[in-house]
């Protein structure tokens, strides 16, 4: 039962990791709080599923072709609403409210294109991987698989390469950054870039391992990915990563019988926020993030 | 064509914006005046909503000592949510708070034997038994409605939530000209000048939560007795952003500006029902609702880049940043 609640843990926490870094790589740049992420997610997951339902492509393919589109709607909606944003020298509410809006208008149109019926990948739901006392449906197979690949590839891509270090640095210090030579205006492109592909891959995954999703599901899926990226420390990507796979990890345990009974499931995403507001108390940097000067 | 011409319709509107102002000029004060990005307004307005129909139904009480506790209840929300949470960064605090009023939902939701859970105040009595809470409410209005002579009960309702809501805009003025009103503005202005004048920043900015709140509480009883029944879907954070609308059309840092927000987002939302011309005739009614919300996006999205004082807003005062 335990083991089973790690693994289950392990692949919400991976899903949750990967949007959370996306949410913090563009925070770090930008200073945004992306309300429109969790729609940006289901923009992907339902893109994939066009792929993979309709024009019968092969998960790779349609999970590949989700994060394509989600990328270029990312890098689309800075020049049409970013930009001229921070052109006007807009703050922490006006981007924030802006991202509502956003969030708001990509999540009714979504609705609109696609219906507001459940869609399904075409992945065999009654197939199931046994692994001593731990059971693995297809489908988190195969997001736990992926997730744990992709947090690899971002964990060395933001330590090991130049474009890593450029988007680092922006996050430390912009000024700074921008005064030592990098160019802010490809880095902030390079940023959403990321961003969208990571929030696509994480909208393909999250609509494997819940089985069936509806275009709106982006929503449920924001407030634990934000949870996660405040828990890591905001701005902070590996404290994102540490914070999505701690927070899927403390989501799935805290259902454990042997931890006081275990909590009712239902409550999974409460504990989410409880746990938010714990860490917020006890450090208000987050966990993985510096203390900061006034 | 004959729904846009009912006096009905309008009535039904009107209602509906003079709760909208109720709830909004609560967010006007917690963020026009005290700077507070407060993302969970709706929260309060359930708690508010919640007490009274839990306290009419399950304690028999009168709806009169229900409703001012309901109100008090939301005050109490704001306590418990800001004593906690106002230190920390104006980000976090955005997002704890709409953490805060979605865990308020998931409660309402699963606590079936306090909230009648996902079936709302029906299920709020013993099993079998369609619970009401709203009996004395209904008389009082039918009282008032023989008394002024209107022609309908939501006409009744339309005079007594605008009343109501001018009487708290007009109270909020008043307040917000005392020297607490002055001092809360300075702290949005400039926090450390306040602190250094021996002003208590923190006790200031719980103390307009709170009162925030508690408008939020009388939204929410309004609310209730307006539709006659209630489920915790009715406050998802949805009502949160229309309320964060309204305050941004009328302008921000005035308190007459909320109810002219109120009733154009009304108008918006209510008159889009009533696109019947191209492009809008190509969709079906139900695909419409969804075109209906992405106007209301698109009008935040513009606010926020075109305009972001507001319609009525001074920009010397405040505008976003």
């Amino acid at each position: 039962m335990f083991s089973q609640l790690v693994v289950n843990g392990l692949v919400t926490g991976s899903v949750y990791a990967i949007a959370a870094v996306g949410v913090s790589l563009v925070y770090g740049i930008l200073r945004l709080v992306n309300f429109a992420y969790g729609d940006m997610m289901a923009f992907g997951a339902l893109v994939a599923y066009g792929c993979n339902g309709p024009l019968h492509q092969s998960m790779v393919v349609a999970a590949l072709a989700g994060m394509a589109a989600t990328a270029l709607l990312a890098l689309a909606l800075d020049v049409a609403l970013w930009k001229p944003l921070r052109a006007r020298r807009a703050g922490f509410m006006s981007l924030f409210l802006a991202s509502i809006g956003l969030a708001l208008v990509l999540r009714q149109a979504l609705l609109l294109a696609a219906g507001p019926q459940p869609e399904a990948y075409r992945v065999d739901p009654y197939r199931v991987f046994v692994i001593g006392s731990v059971r693995l449906s297809e489908a988190q197979t195969i997001a736990v698989a992926t997730a744990a690949a992709a947090i690899v590839v971002v964990a060395l891509f933001l330590a090991r390469t130049t474009a890593g270090r450029v988007l680092r640095a922006m996050a430390d210090d912009r000024t700074l950054a921008a005064v030592a030579g990098i160019d802010v205006a490809r880095a902030t492109r390079l940023a959403w870039a990321i961003s969208g592909l990571l929030a696509g891959l994480a909208g393909v995954l999250a609509g494997l391992v819940e089985y069936s999703f509806t275009p709106d599901f982006g929503f449920q899926l924001l407030l634990p990915v934000f949870a996660a990226v405040v828990l890591g420390g905001i701005g902070s990507a590996y404290g994102a990563l540490a914070g999505g796979l701690a927070l899927g990890l403390a989501e799935e345990l805290s259902t454990w019988s042997g931890f006081a009974g275990g909590v009712d499931p239902v409550y999974k995403p409460v504990v989410a926020f409880v746990l938010l507001a714990l860490a917020l108390l006890l450090r208000p940097q987050g966990l993985f993030g510096r203390a900061r000067v006034a | 064509m004959s729904t846009l011409a009912s006096a009905g319709f309008w009535e039904f509107v009107g209602v509906v914006a003079g709760i909208y102002t109720i709830l909004a000029l609560g967010l006007q004060l917690q963020f026009g005046f005290a700077g507070l990005l407060n993302f969970g307004q709706v929260a309060f307005m359930a708690i508010g909503a919640y007490t009274m129909a839990i306290l009419v139904v399950k304690e028999g009480w009168s709806t009169w000592l229900a409703a001012p506790l309901g109100v008090a209840a939301a005050a109490v929300g704001g306590l418990v949510l800001g004593l906690p949470t106002l230190r920390l960064r104006s980000d976090y605090f955005a997002i704890v708070t709409i953490a805060f009023s979605e865990i308020v939902r998931y409660v309402a939701m699963n606590e079936d034997a306090l909230t009648g859970g996902s079936q709302g105040t029906i299920a709020l009595g013993p099993v079998g038994q369609a619970a009401q809470y709203n009996g004395q409410w209904a008389q009082f209005q039918h009282r008032m409605q023989a008394w002024l002579g209107l022609p309908s009960a939501d006409a009744t309702m339309l005079v007594i939530v605008w009343l109501a809501a001018l009487a708290l805009l007009a109270s909020a003025w008043a307040v917000l000209r005392t020297p607490w009103g002055r001092v809360l503005r300075s702290i949005r202005e400039d926090e450390d000048a306040a602190a250094s004048l021996g002003k208590n920043a923190f006790a200031y900015k719980l103390q307009a939560l709170a009162l925030g709140a508690a408008l939020a509480g009388v939204a929410g009883l309004f609310y209730a007795w307006q539709f006659s029944y209630f489920s915790p879907d009715d406050f998802a954070p949805l009502l949160t952003f229309f309320a964060w609308m309204i305050v941004l059309l009328g302008g921000l840092g005035r308190v007459f500006a909320v109810p002219v927000g109120a009733v154009v987002f009304g108008f918006i939302f209510a008159g889009t029902r009533f696109l019947g011309f191209a492009p809008f005739s190509w969709f079906a009614s139900d695909q419409r609702a969804y075109l209906r919300l992405i106007i209301i996006g698109l009008v935040i999205l513009a606010l926020v880049v075109l305009r972001p004082q507001g319609l009525l807003g001074k920009r010397e005062e405040m505008v976003l940043e």
